[in-house]
């Protein structure tokens, strides 16, 4: 058991990919097993995932160095410097390979029915557990060169899945759109990873934050990281890309893309939190970061309320919502310089920040799975083609309620905790700030109680008469994200303090991740 | 003089990202973007190989070179896993655009374009 969590973080990695390139071979004699592999890799993932995490919790940092004598020791003997592949595993990360983890596996079950109308199935779930790799590894890694290889696969994989419906026209724009701008974003980060090369001929994170100086070349790396990482986080004005990404992607991965770009969100906050700390300057990048969150929120809930087909609607809703983590982790970055008011609510609107990933992933990809349930059922998108479906799916309709009262930050959903836990801490800050965080929270209740209206209640139509509920994978995927999101409802105490605290904690505390990957040096 | 002489590798790669960041903003033509997109990840690719020039170094094989001045490895092992991955995308970028050909019967961005809104 000890050897498993020693060795947990880099078979959180090789076990999907192992299992991405086994299926191909396996899908040759039966589908059925292949299903099962692919369930069952997942499922070991979680697992490993879980272990690791209850152990980082316990005991702090976890470092695992690629064929080191011990996986535990960064720096080899005789060397000063981490040379070897590190991957630098604490809370943070953890928390981000959690959610990634989960909501994989949910995918994963809910397209099992899903993909027996397709053909090429095989494919889709070698891509799905690709993007599960890049997801893990972007977390888990301790090298920012490998962060761009991890970006890489994540966003191959990513652009492949969306465009894998290739009998749409849309579909493979959706997917060139998406794969155009992560080559360029990752191009950028490469770009920025060289730069840094240049100065300290150092990859790995926690010894560049160590020797970082913020000369003019640091500034121009930040501001590039910052703008790849917005890109692929689809922040306004760099969000063009994600409805149209968002709507064709077939079921079950539209969750998976939305969770990789809050993979890449945590990229972000590693780079600001841990990478620069305090060398930057911290109130200018926060003021950025800040600025970049409300637009999301404010351009993403406005153009979302006008929207007609159920897939966009969701997408800018999922832009938007990214805005509420921008602003809660940009008014902490902005405060990281100062004690006292860090202490006083910067933590707290980190902690809001990061909570709000969590819940955002669940209730927000509980709701792409129920509006892809009625593009399964119905064939269409559009809600005004849409009526009276509260009674052929009754589970589905449940389902969708839970989501957008959660994502409407209604009391006592999950999302009103991260909610309410950004808007008293922002307020703190910058009371307008607060004012038009609440102000887009009342303009998505509007904008979903619009779409429930249109798609479930009203008279029953007749063209949809034989239309039934969507089959039991399907359901159990569904079923499982909305089990998780009511009990971060009822308990959100426990899950603040079991799992958001701790990753806030390392996060701030610049000096010893630093101190527990480089050691004594 | 061969001071400035160092800067001309920075100069070229300076050059080759405003071209290619030109040819992606401006062209509507998908294939010229991704010729814009190979021409950027050139000058990446480029950036990262220079870093690593140390004037008169030898290749970096230890046993070759034991007493004398190498270049870097660290770039070019860096710049082979980047030349790698860019081909793998641009491949998936031209096989993309060929699909789109075949629905829509056009590679211009405008005309070939579906999703609105």
């Amino acid at each position: 058991m000890q050897s498993l969590i020693i060795h947990s973080p880099i078979l959180a990695i090789a076990i999907p990919l192992l299992a991405a390139f086994l299926t191909p071979l396996i899908g040759k004699f039966s589908s059925k097993a292949r299903d099962i592999v692919v369930i069952v890799a997942l499922a070991v993932t979680e697992f490993l995932v879980l272990i690791l995490a209850r152990d980082i919790y316990a005991s702090g940092l976890h470092v695992y160095t690629l064929g080191a004598l011990s996986p535990t020791l960064a720096t080899p003997e005789n060397f000063m410097i981490p040379v070897r592949i590190v991957l630098e595993v604490d809370a943070m990360s953890v928390f981000m390979g959690i959610i990634s983890a989960t909501v994989a596996l949910a995918a994963a079950i809910y397209s099992i029915s899903f993909m027996k109308r397709e053909t090429g199935g095989t494919k889709f779930y070698t891509l799905l557990l690709l993007l599960t790799v890049g997801m893990i590894g972007l977390e888990f890694t301790g090298d920012l060169f490998n962060m761009f290889i991890f970006l890489e696969i994540l966003s191959i994989s990513g652009a492949a899945l969306a465009g894998f419906r290739i009998r749409y026209a849309d579909a493979i724009e959706g997917g060139f759109k998406y794969l155009v701008i992560s080559a360029i974003g990752a191009l950028v980060v490469l770009f920025a990873v060289g730069i840094f090369y240049g100065q300290y001929n150092l990859l790995n994170i926690a010894a560049l934050a160590k020797v970082m100086q913020y000369t003019s070349l640091d500034q121009l790396a930040l501001v590039l990281l910052i703008m790849a990482f917005g890109m692929k986080l689809a922040s306004v004005p760099m969000h063009m890309w994600a409805p149209d990404t968002y709507s064709v992607a077939p079921a079950g991965t539209t969750p998976m893309i939305y969770v990789a770009s809050q993979a890449c969100l945590y990229a972000l906050i590693r780079i600001c939190f841990t990478l620069y700390g305090v060398t930057m300057n911290t109130s200018t990048i926060g003021w950025i970061i800040i600025v970049l969150g409300v637009l999301s929120m404010f351009i993403g809930v406005t153009v979302a309320v006008k929207q007609t087909d159920i897939k966009r609607l969701m997408a800018y809703h999922a832009i938007s919502q990214s805005g509420y983590m921008l602003l809660g982790i940009g008014v902490g970055i902005a405060v990281l310089a100062d004690p006292v008011a860090l202490a006083a609510y910067g933590k707290t609107a980190i902690s809001g920040g990061i909570f709000h990933i969590v819940n955002n992933a669940l209730y927000k990809g509980l709701l792409f799975l129920t509006a892809e349930a009625l593009f399964f059922s119905l064939g269409t998108r559009d809600l005004n083609k849409m009526g009276g479906m509260a009674r052929n799916m009754k589970y589905t309709t449940i389902f969708f309620i839970i989501g957008a009262l959660a994502i409407s930050g209604i009391p006592p959903f999950n999302g009103f905790t991260s909610k309410l836990m950004i808007y008293e801490s922002v307020y703190q800050f910058s009371p307008l700030l607060a004012v038009i965080a609440m102000l887009v929270s009342i303009l998505t209740l509007a904008s979903f109680t619009k779409a429930f209206q249109s798609a479930f209640t009203g008279p029953a139509l007749p063209q949809y008469n034989n239309v039934k509920e969507v089959p039991k994978p399907m359901l159990i995927g569904m079923g499982i994200l909305a089990v998780l999101i009511v009990f971060f409802s009822l308990f959100p105490n426990l899950v603040v303090n079991t799992i958001v605290n701790p990753a806030t904690d390392s996060l701030i505390n610049q000096a010893g991740y630093i101190s527990s990957v480089m050691g004594g040096l | 003089m061969t001071e400035s002489l160092f800067n001309i590798p920075f100069l070229a790669i300076a050059a080759l990202i405003v071209i290619s960041l030109y040819i992606i903003i401006t062209q509507k033509n998908l294939i010229k973007l991704v010729m814009g997109i190979v021409i950027l990840e050139s000058a990446v690719n480029f950036f990262l190989v220079s870093l690593g020039y140390r004037s008169g170094g030898a290749t970096p094989i230890y046993t070759n070179a034991p007493e004398k001045l190498m270049v870097l490895p660290v770039p070019q092992a860096l710049t082979l896993t980047s030349i790698v991955i860019g081909v793998s995308v641009t491949a998936l970028m031209l096989s993309m655009i060929i699909l789109i050909y075949r629905h829509t019967g056009d590679i211009d961005a405008e005309k070939s374009r579906r999703l609105k809104g």
